[in-house]
């Protein structure tokens, strides 16, 4: 019997618990805002010897990964976390990590990237990290943020994936905010996520491999991104499996999408995060009206769900993409953009229209979320598409 | 019971943030759902800020600042200067200012004419019981009278229970009186 625990924590809090029940071997992380109560939570477990873990003080995040690197290239099970400027300044080393296939866990509290400097949530950071070949989720709630943190782990060193994984919360919305969390207890979560048996341990000295090493031209440079393409599109089934099993211990439902009254909805809205909960209840109070809303929260962003959300917006009139981070000269935002990608295997044409929101913590008001459904409302009674897209409540 | 939302209003350094807090962790010790979160800016001692708290019986799906708040607290009479902190207040809303004034009178600083206004000393009591001007457990006790969207055994409960893990008796049983004297204590018009 699992024996679960309901407290009042911030997102960050329960981050730095699932961190200490996934028990690694192997934390290197520098503090940054909204992040740093998830390391300092942690160095606490690892002071008061709750958690076994060689915890490493770096200098920067561009050393923090690359610890991370090494310590996982060894054979250790790793995970750090960072935000923003942090995840910036580990560029070279994401590449790095996900090209040697390096099960590498991170937490990152979504902040807005300089200039002008700004604190608070959006969703630039980690987007600007969508090609570096990392599974990506995104949480909407504390609940959620500690959920994919543990499925994260199951999911980076399963031997069919050994990917690394970036597991998203809202800076200050998510981190900050106290909320009602179920908490699993530690035997569970260790028997969830298993003891790590790494693939190719440098420190395996009966089977020597070399980790990250030269492939110019001629060599296998091509195939390796091959494997890698291969592994980021194996990752999806695996997500799926391991969510199941998760949900069955929780009875917490986790999908690559989740969709609310999306079965006969006229208009929809697709998002990611924390605003996700915010236009479920706009479309709630809209069907008490006779608007036939709906709502496709995105909560796996890589590998993208496109067929999922195809199918999910089948017989809807009129799609609005909110993205909280910008892809300046794009034709949209980075969720517009792959939701249209993928909208182009539907059967039907469906107008899809691109809203950037909330940028730096502007705040997600119900009365925009409104808005954007009036917006639909009005497409699908015979208005025009507008041909650019919309920067949402921006004065 | 559908949402509650309250609104705080204080300045920096008064423990808005740690009551916006304390009174979440209530609703939880009564099995509700609940949020809690400051609105974070830059942060000086003394300068206006916010923070918020959220009540559900049932869980709670939005993420945005409270502009429509069933509950507005005023920790420091001395904003209603400087911030209009009725603003957006929902028809028939409370407003509960730490201030020795009478209720009435606060209601026409206000321009308030429906709902409730209450006013407690919580200042006073918090320099008799815990001796210091941090007024924001004694707010706690008459948010407890006169909303009843917290109940003050289980207020009384948690501050126990939270303070007892970092202070001593001594400590816990001032802002334990100072939480009773203001329950007792408030006014309301």
């Amino acid at each position: 019997m699992t024996e679960k625990r309901t407290v009042a924590a911030t997102g960050n809090v329960v981050v730095a618990e699932a961190f200490r029940q996934c028990a690694p071997d192997v934390v290197a992380a520098y503090p940054i805002t909204p992040q740093t109560t998830i390391v300092e939570e942690f160095a606490k477990f690892v002071a008061q010897g709750r958690v076994h873990t060689e915890y490493v003080t770096v200098e920067s995040e561009h050393s923090a990964m690359s610890a991370c690197v090494g310590a996982s290239a060894a054979g250790a099970r790793v995970m750090t976390a960072t935000a923003s400027q942090g995840l910036a300044l580990m560029w070279e080393e994401l590449h790095i990590a996900s090209g040697m296939r390096l099960p590498i866990v991170m937490a990152n509290a979504n902040r807005a990237l300089s200039a002008p400097i700004n604190i608070h949530c959006d969703h630039g950071d980690a987007m600007g990290a969508r090609d570096a070949g990392w599974v990506m989720l995104f949480a909407e709630s504390a609940q959620e943020a500690y959920d994919n943190t543990i499925i994260s782990l199951k999911v980076a060193e399963d031997p069919q994936v050994l990917l690394p994984v970036l597991t998203c919360l809202d800076g200050f919305i998510t981190t900050h905010s106290i909320e009602r969390v179920d908490l699993l207890d530690d035997e569970t979560v260790e028997s969830f996520v298993g003891e790590y048996e790494p693939q190719n341990a440098l420190l395996d000295l009966d089977n020597p491999v070399t980790h990250g090493a030269f492939a110019g031209l001629g060599g296998p440079f091509f195939e390796f991104k091959r494997a890698q393409r291969d592994a980021m599109d194996r990752s999806k089934a695996v997500i799926e499996r391991e969510s199941a099993a998760f949900s069955k211990i929780t009875e917490r439902p986790f999908g690559l999408i989740e969709t609310f009254m999306m079965d006969d909805a006229d208009v929809a809205i697709v998002i990611i995060g924390s605003a996700s909960g915010n236009a479920r209840h706009v479309a709630r109070e809209l069907r008490s009206e006779g608007v036939k809303a709906g709502v496709v929260k995105v909560r796996c962003f890589r590998p993208f769900p496109g067929a999922e959300i195809v199918s999910a917006l089948r017989g809807v009139k009129a799609v609005a993409v909110l993205d909280r981070a910008e892809s300046f000269g794009a034709q949209g935002g980075p969720l517009f953009l792959e939701t249209r990608s993928a909208m182009y295997d539907a059967a039907e044409r469906v107008p899809l229209v691109s809203y950037i929101y909330g940028l730096g913590g502007s705040d997600v008001r119900l009365e925009l979320v409104r808005e954007v459904y009036t917006d639909l409302s009005d497409i699908v009674a015979g208005g025009s598409v507008p041909d650019s897209l919309v920067y949402l409540g921006s004065r | 019971m559908q949402l509650t939302e309250i609104r705080w209003h204080a300045r920096a350094g008064q423990g808005a943030v740690t009551a916006a807090k304390l009174v979440a962790e209530t609703a939880l010790e009564q099995n509700r759902y609940m949020q809690a979160m400051p609105e974070y800016g830059p942060e000086r001692m003394g300068a206006p800020i916010k923070a918020f708290t959220r009540i559900s019986a049932e869980p709670i799906d939005i993420h945005c600042n409270i502009e429509n708040p069933d509950i507005v607290i005023v920790l420091d009479e001395s904003l209603l200067d400087v911030v209009d902190v009725i603003e957006g207040i929902v028809e028939g809303g409370t407003v509960i200012i730490n201030s020795c004034e009478p209720p009435e009178m606060m209601r026409k600083v206000l321009g308030m004419v429906g709902g409730n206004v209450a006013c407690v000393d919580a200042s006073g009591i918090a320099l008799d019981t815990i001796k210091r001007d941090i007024p924001n457990t004694p707010m706690i006790g008459a948010l407890a009278k006169v909303t009843g969207v917290v109940d003050l055994e289980a207020v009384k409960g948690l501050l126990v229970k939270t303070f007892g893990k970092k202070f001593g008796q001594d400590i816990i049983d001032a802002n334990l009186t100072s939480v009773i004297r203001s329950f007792e204590e408030v006014n309301v018009a």
